[in-house]
């Protein structure tokens, strides 16, 4: 669609209309009338319609709805029933209903009538339109194809532009825009000396091709993408996505066109053999939250993380609200609520669970890390260790190939001889015989080949184990226990509570003799060789029995821990519980239960048990188990070996370091974990992995997931372009479609942001919305020629920053005259230079710029500037990130968008300043005015620091204090102060002076603020001093703001 | 159509006379400008304190709201909804056709057992409320009280629940409860933020709680509820720098109040007379929060009313305290969490530790505020993001969000009453169901407030607190 040429903005047009014979138009005049006060009712969403009435089209219209009346009348609004029900005084009839809230005014009346009367042309939407480039007006002298569009609104409406701003200003400006940090002495110096012609655009050059460039430009980009370093929500654990953030940064840096680094993002894993650097990009849609809370739907938060791809897609390129299609039709823009899971299709075959992963085992998800699928990065250096421990395990492992497992001769040989050996010494400790176990509640248990049992299944909160067996021998002396740690349990520890701890709270032996009869078996004493602390096995025995029932034990708390939970308690615990000598008569049957009520779902993760017939004195917690099992086997005679058994001692064989094989195994063993710990080492991020086979599809009826409707296929909005031939339906053909050039809204939106990057506001205010809520642009024909040349310069971004900067509209200086402010308050018309505050790293960033502070370092992890005492405390004690130390070096003074950041408690200065919380994707930040940024800026350690470090290089300046005052005002405003500025400084400085002279014990406090090293030269009154008015400095309006 | 900007106007056809009545370009006029762009004629506003909403829409009941959040999930069915029936049915298995079908949190797959009650309940006050005996100094009170016992949300996991409890959505960047009544009515004080939250911790069930829940999502940040710290500073950057007395620190406010004066001569833009006026307001503060936390002029009765052990200690009591300090100074939403309540197991021996932190001092603000006139036009809500099961899930009871209780007191609350049930299980609220939307449209209603016209335009969408759905409660109001 070609937009018409209008030489009045959106804003003024009621007035002007009134008195002009330019026609109506459905898009900038009716559209939003109708779009607010009547499609909520009779517009696109088909469930809400009432009385049949559909306004959103004209055929529609006519038709009419319930009442058969023609709604609209081409050239008739006496015959228009709409005329009628918006005139109405019957509260009955009149539209819209009172209870809805929405008035229209006179003028709004007149207006729909007016539009009626000429004809009642409806225009689809022109954000939905494709883009045709205009043909530019004449160029105004000085300036360039952007100030040709700007022109003739300004003339229509009697406004002279502004002349360009001092040179010093300008490039301040420019630089902020494009660099997010002042401009250099070196640039301003080189600037301002240069008169010719060339002197701005080589400027620009110069700043475009920065590297903090591609750092300013990534902060906003990872808005959008909602990076952050947790995982959000309850426990708000940490991931590792810093390097995409450094993709990020490169990618605009290297000035990537706007295609690619969409395509790459979007889906650069379905590109043909990616590069590691397109994958990197995919992270884009893993940056979203992860639930790890415990009771979680898996299913719920699969479909929310995809439906947040959605949003974040839509928002980010689109600039398309969809998030109330995910319930119903929308209610004003042509998306249906089928389509949106139509596009749900296309991200919802990720390899991945839809919840954050599980570390170190079921049910781990407070340590944090990055959930699957995840994308290695070695380093060279790492990827040299990589390939040489995987050349040295493949060696490894063919040395032991060369080795024959079977080995009759040394076996004998090793048989005999251990035979020998082990009739010396007796054997303490019995296996049971027929053991069967089972839970109270809902464990489950298996038994490994070690004899011992692994316990898995529910978690209840009180469970109960019990054992029947068959016990060897004919006198039962004492029962053992062994705690055993297994890959599966939690942390891979010895208990299944969550931190891999249990704690055992009472253990009863039973007798059960073949008629059935049960006797209790009364403990003795109970023994461990390790109790954590408070929690000693001790006060489970003497336990007082009853009738083979437990009295219950009187101090609710008391059982046996190992203290699983520390790392270094994961190791094979034994204890011993002696009863009273009992004689076992035959077919006996003994009965063990171990009851986990002191503390909920603490059992134990895998057990082994023995009895003993031997003397309890003589038998040891030293014991080694394992060496008695081989003893029991070895003392067994020939004839009596059981295939098992045989296996067993097959198996002690193969691992003996006797056997010819051993020191090969043990190679093996070393080169593997050498290789394991290499494939450890690197950095991983989280990246998108499309499944062999998508997964289907369905409407969630009313957004709910497990409401679910008719299966969908992968589709594009009917309203928009159709998929460009021969691309994939998929994410990469979806990708492709966003960039193909034809899509009437990607180029749109970036321009318009790039608009508003630069002059405050973008040439379509609502830069969130272009649906058809979106507001009028204020120069549709600026915005689709920018929006084409953007895609006729190969979706150059830096050619196009360059492109706006150049204009004459760009240059101009921020004075007002009172004409403007009457005749245009908001500046939409650009006759001045606009005049906003900085964003939040902006602020923080030329604090540190200014103080000379600043580490000039790019990329790698997150780092940890000063903030408030307990910052991650406050709200959570749950998860990997509490306690928040700050860096003691570098990382306090680096760029803002390295800041760690932790969703739930996001740095406190940022948010401050409107900082986006990176909860989910936000593509525009508020812009505020509070008395807590005059606090951060007054009194926060960054900025008193900062002026600290200011007020020393000011004094390491020649000349006296005016001139010193003089270079420090410029060296933070990057413009020389009036004599009456610098006036009122000095007077402040002077008072000071004699303040921190009076008082000796003040100086040294302030100075004390920050790490950054105190010289030694200088005099601490005079010092605080200067401080204190660098802090003045600092807090400046001008300061904080771009002019 | 863009709305007139009388700020603009103002300043372009006066600024002659604004420039030469101000002592360095700006002060008063400028204050009474931005005064003016919020549409009210009160030339002594600062702009913190004005919402956008020119008049009541309703009676106004209640002039600030204390929402005492007990975050976790408090078990109604030990606190406020007595079941004999339930406690009959103890240790059985649940009848499933409660349960089928139902979302469940972490009992997903287990075998579902009835739990009883703990406590005892008695009958308190005139009304003969039913409450547990745990809750002596609530119980006392119960006349002032409105219990509501059929409240329904929509949310099984605390951070969701939470953020249905605050913006009446899970969408995220909604607003919360605290930014729309700022947004929508202002502050009464100019020396503190308008929307203050306050966090303890119990001993016992605490689960974290985000930063985003006193979020302003869409509204602007000034908005947003602003974190008392129990660490550190309470209010972030509050305090001068070491070595910067108040006297400099009033030197340097001056100083920027002088420096910006002569860039407003030159570039006429409200943004600058608006950061004057908030650097002002900083320093205000910056007075005022020391005298707030300052407890010195509460009467040792007072203290011990409240059942605080240590003054300043960040407990719940404590911020009980402070929350009737900052009702008395005009701040408009004061949010207390205590995260306490998360009983999983353990239940019963939580149940005392949390009663222990909470009944008293609860029971003290409400008389308190009574006894200084203030329980009138202040309006409390006592309350979890969900309640609990009444299957038991080991020694505790698992997150349940088809009924439960909470509690209202104060300003327009029909005292001394209950409202709705839940039925014989203490399962689904089945008796005059109030969910969260109603809740909010009810005490937007206190607040004189039509919950239908308290919006923002967001991406084109009306944005309000009940989103399309609540409606006003009449049975919970006098």
């Amino acid at each position: 669609m070609r937009l018409s040429r209008l030489s009045l903005t959106a804003a003024c047009l009621l007035g002007a209309l009134s008195a002009s014979a330019e026609k109506v138009q459905f898009n900038r005049d009716i559209r939003p009338i109708f779009s607010d006060t009547c499609f909520a009712c009779h517009g696109p969403d088909e469930n809400k319609i009432k009385g049949g009435l559909r306004l959103d089209s004209l055929e529609a219209a006519r038709k009419g709805g319930k009442s058969g009346e023609a709604a609209i009348v081409p050239g008739k609004p006496e015959a228009s029933e709409v005329m009628k029900r918006l005139r109405t005084e019957d509260p009955d009839d009149h539209m819209p209903p009172a209870e809805f809230h929405k008035v229209l005014s006179k003028d709004q009346i007149a207006l729909v009538e007016r539009w009626i009367k000429e004809g009642a042309e409806y225009q689809g939407h022109w954000a939905f339109q494709t883009p045709v480039k205009p043909a530019v007006p004449p160029i105004p002298a000085g300036g360039n194809a952007i100030d040709a569009f700007l022109a003739s609104p300004l003339a229509a409406k009697g406004l002279a532009p502004n002349g360009p701003a001092p040179k010093a200003t300008l490039l301040r400006r420019a630089a902020l825009d494009l660099t997010g940090l002042p401009p250099s002495d070196a640039d301003l110096q080189a600037f301002l000396a240069d008169e010719s012609s060339e002197a701005w655009p080589k400027a620009l050059d110069r700043l475009l091709a920065s590297p903090h460039y591609g750092e300013h430009m990534a902060a906003q980009w990872l808005d959008f993408a909602r990076y952050a370093d947790s995982n959000g929500f309850q426990s708000d654990t940490k991931r590792t996505m810093w390097p995409y953030r450094d993709w990020v940064i490169k990618a605009f840096n290297d000035n990537q066109p706007f295609d690619a680094f969409t395509i790459e993002q979007l889906a650069g894993d379905l590109l043909p053999n990616p590069t590691r650097d397109q994958v990197v990009a995919t992270a884009f849609h893993r940056n979203h939250r992860l639930n790890g809370e415990g009771g979680r739907i898996v299913e719920e938060w699969f479909a929310e993380n995809v439906i947040d791809r959605i949003e974040t897609t839509g928002s980010t390129w689109m600039g398309l609200t969809m998030n109330c299609c995910r319930c119903h039709d929308h209610k004003y823009d042509p998306i249906s609520q089928k389509e949106f899971y139509q596009l749900f299709a296309y991200f919802n075959s990720n390899d991945e669970t839809g919840v954050l992963g599980e570390f170190g085992g079921s049910g781990r998800t407070r340590a944090g890390g990055n959930t699957p699928p995840v994308l290695s990065l070695p380093t060279e250096e790492q990827q040299q260790t990589i390939d040489a421990a995987a050349a040295k395990l493949a060696a490894a492992e063919q040395a032991l190939k060369a080795i024959p497992t079977d080995q009759p001769e040394a076996y004998a040989d090793w048989l005999a001889k251990q035979r020998a050996a082990v009739s010396k010494v007796g054997v303490a400790w019995e296996p049971l015989a027929n053991e069967k176990v089972s839970a109270k509640e809902n464990a489950e248990f298996k038994r490994l080949d070690d004899g011992s049992w692994l316990v898995s299944g529910g978690t209840a909160a009180k469970e109960t184990y019990v054992l029947e067996a068959k016990p060897s021998g004919n006198l039962l002396t004492a029962v053992r226990l062994e705690a055993l740690p297994d890959d599966s349990l939690p942390n891979k520890s010895l208990g299944r509570a969550s931190n891999g701890n249990f704690v055992l709270s009472a253990f009863e032996v039973r007798l059960e003799t073949a008629d059935g009869k049960t006797t209790a078996v009364p403990l003795v004493k109970a023994e461990a060789d390790f109790d954590q602390p408070g929690w000693t096995i001790t006060k489970l025995a003497p336990i007082p029995m009853a009738k083979g029932k437990a009295k219950k034990p009187s101090d609710d708390k008391a059982g046996w821990a190992i203290a699983g939970n520390e790392a270094k308690n994961r190791v094979p615990r034994k204890a011993i519980f002696t009863v009273s000598p009992t004689p076992i008569p035959a077919g006996a049957k003994i009965v063990v239960v171990m009851r986990h009520e002191a503390v909920s779902a603490h059992s134990i993760g895998r057990f082994r048990l023995n009895t003993s017939s031997v003397d309890a004195k003589l038998l040891s917690l030293k014991t080694d188990p394992a060496a008695e099992n081989a003893r029991r086997l070895l003392a067994k005679p020939t004839e009596q070996l059981t295939a098992a058994d045989r296996k067993a001692l097959a198996k002690l064989f193969a691992d003996s370091p006797e056997h010819p094989r051993a020191q090969a195994v043990a190679q093996v063993a070393a080169a593997k974990m050498a290789h394991d710990a290499a494939l450890a080492a690197p950095v991983t991020v989280m990246v998108m992995k499309e499944l062999p086979k998508p997964r289907d599809a369905f409407v969630l009826l009313r957004g709910e997931y497990d409401k679910i409707g008719p299966k969908v296929e992968r589709a594009l909005f009917r309203a928009l372009p159709p998929m460009p031939a021969g691309e994939p339906n998929n994410r990469l053909g979806l990708a492709r479609w966003l960039v193909d050039g034809k899509h009437p809204l990607t180029g749109r939106i970036w321009v318009n942001r790039a608009w508003e990057r630069l002059f405050g506001l973008g040439l379509v205010k609502t830069s969130e919305n272009f649906g058809s809520q979106a507001e009028w642009p204020s120069n549709p024909e600026l915005l689709d020629w920018l929006a084409v040349e953007f895609v006729d310069r190969k979706w150059d971004m830096k050619a196009t920053y360059k492109l706006i900067m150049s204009s004459a509209a760009y240059q101009r200086s921020a004075a007002v005259t009172p004409a403007m402010l009457e005749k245009d308050p908001d500046n939409r018309l650009l006759a001045r230079g606009p005049r906003f505050r900085l964003p939040a790293e902006v602020i923080r960033d030329q604090a540190l710029w200014i103080s000379g502070l600043l580490v000039d370092q790019q990329g790698g992890p997150s780092v940890k500037p000063y903030m408030p005492e307990a910052v991650w405390d406050e709200t959570s004690v749950y998860g990997d990130m509490r306690n928040y130390k700050a860096d003691t070096g570098e990382g306090l003074w680096r760029r803002s968008l390295y800041t760690i950041w932790k969703r739930t408690a996001a740095p406190p200065t940022m948010m401050l300043f409107d900082s986006s919380g990176r909860e989910v994707c936000t593509v525009k930040r508020s812009r505020s005015n509070t008395p807590m940024q005059a606090l951060s800026l007054l009194n926060e350690t960054t900025f008193v620091e900062a002026a600290r470090k200011l007020a020393e290089q000011s004094l390491r300046r020649p000349g006296d204090a005016d001139a010193r005052l003089a270079w420090m005002f410029r060296r933070v405003v990057r413009r020389d102060g009036t004599p009456a500025e610098l006036a009122v400084l000095r007077k402040g400085l002077d008072k000071r002076l004699a303040t921190y002279a009076a008082d000796a014990t003040l100086a040294p406090k302030l100075l004390a603020q920050g790490l950054s090293p105190l010289p030694a030269d200088l005099d601490k009154a005079q010092l605080a001093a200067w401080t204190v008015t660098a802090n003045t400095l600092l807090n400046l309006d001008e300061t904080v703001t771009r002019e | 159509m863009r709305p007139y900007d009388p700020v603009a106007h103002a300043l372009s056809i006066n600024r002659r006379s604004f420039l030469t009545k101000s002592a360095y370009g700006l002060g008063s006029a400028a204050f009474a400008m931005l005064a003016a762009k919020s549409g009210f004629g009160d030339l002594q506003a600062a702009p913190f304190s004005k919402g956008v909403l020119k008049a009541p829409h309703l009676p106004v009941k209640a002039k600030r709201v204390i929402f005492l959040c007990m975050a976790g999930g408090p078990p109604h069915l030990e606190l406020f909804d007595n079941k004999p029936v339930l406690r009959k049915l103890h240790g059985q298995a649940f009848p499933e056709s409660f349960t089928k079908g139902q979302q469940i949190a972490q009992l997903q797959g287990a075998v579902l057992k009835a739990r009883g009650g703990s406590f005892e309940f008695k009958k308190w006050g005139k009304s003969g409320t039913e409450i547990t005996d745990i809750f002596p100094h609530i119980g006392s009170v119960a006349d002032e009280l409105c219990v509501v016992r059929s409240l329904k949300t929509e949310q099984i996991n605390h951070d969701t629940a939470h953020a249905f409890f605050n913006t009446g959505s899970i969408i995220k960047g909604r607003p919360s409860m605290g930014s729309w009544l700022l947004y929508g009515l202002g502050s009464e004080t100019e020396n503190l933020p308008g929307y203050i939250v306050l966090t303890s911790a119990g001993r016992t069930g605490q689960q974290p709680i985000s930063s985003r829940q006193w979020s302003s999502g869409v509204l602007p940040s000034k908005y947003q509820g602003i974190q008392f710290q129990s660490k550190g500073e309470a209010v972030h950057y509050i305090g001068n720098p070491e070595g910067v007395c108040q006297s400099t620190q009033r030197q340097v406010i001056d100083e920027i109040r002088r420096l910006n004066g002569q860039l407003a001569q030159e570039t006429v833009d409200p943004e600058i007379a608006t950061r004057v006026a908030q650097y002002e307001m900083a320093f205000k503060m910056q007075s005022s929060v020391p005298e707030l936390l300052d407890f010195k002029s509460e009467s040792a009765k007072t203290i011990e009313a409240y059942g605080i052990k240590e003054i300043g200690d960040g407990s719940f009591a404590s911020n009980c305290l402070m929350a009737r300090r900052l009702a008395e100074r005009g701040v408009r939403m004061i949010q207390l969490y205590h995260r306490a309540w998360d009983l999983h197991g353990g239940l019963d021996n939580g149940m005392k530790m949390g009663a222990e932190d909470v009944d008293k001092a609860t029971g003290a603000l409400i008389r308190d505020l009574k006894e200084r006139g203030m329980l009138d036009d202040t309006l409390i809500l006592w309350g979890g993001e969900f309640g609990r099961t009444p299957m038991g899930q080991g020694t505790g009871r698992d997150h349940h969000i088809a009924g439960y209780s909470v509690f209202l007191a104060g300003g327009g609350v029909k005292a001394g009453t209950t409202y709705g049930a839940t039925d014989e299980l203490g399962y689904n609220a089945v008796e005059n169901v109030v969910d969260v939307h109603d809740l909010h449209a009810t005490m937007l209603a206190l607040m004189g407030i039509d919950h239908h016209r308290l919006n923002v335009k967001f991406q084109g969408l009306d944005v309000r607190l009940t989103g399309v759905a609540g409606k006003v409660v009449k049975g919970i109001m006098a």
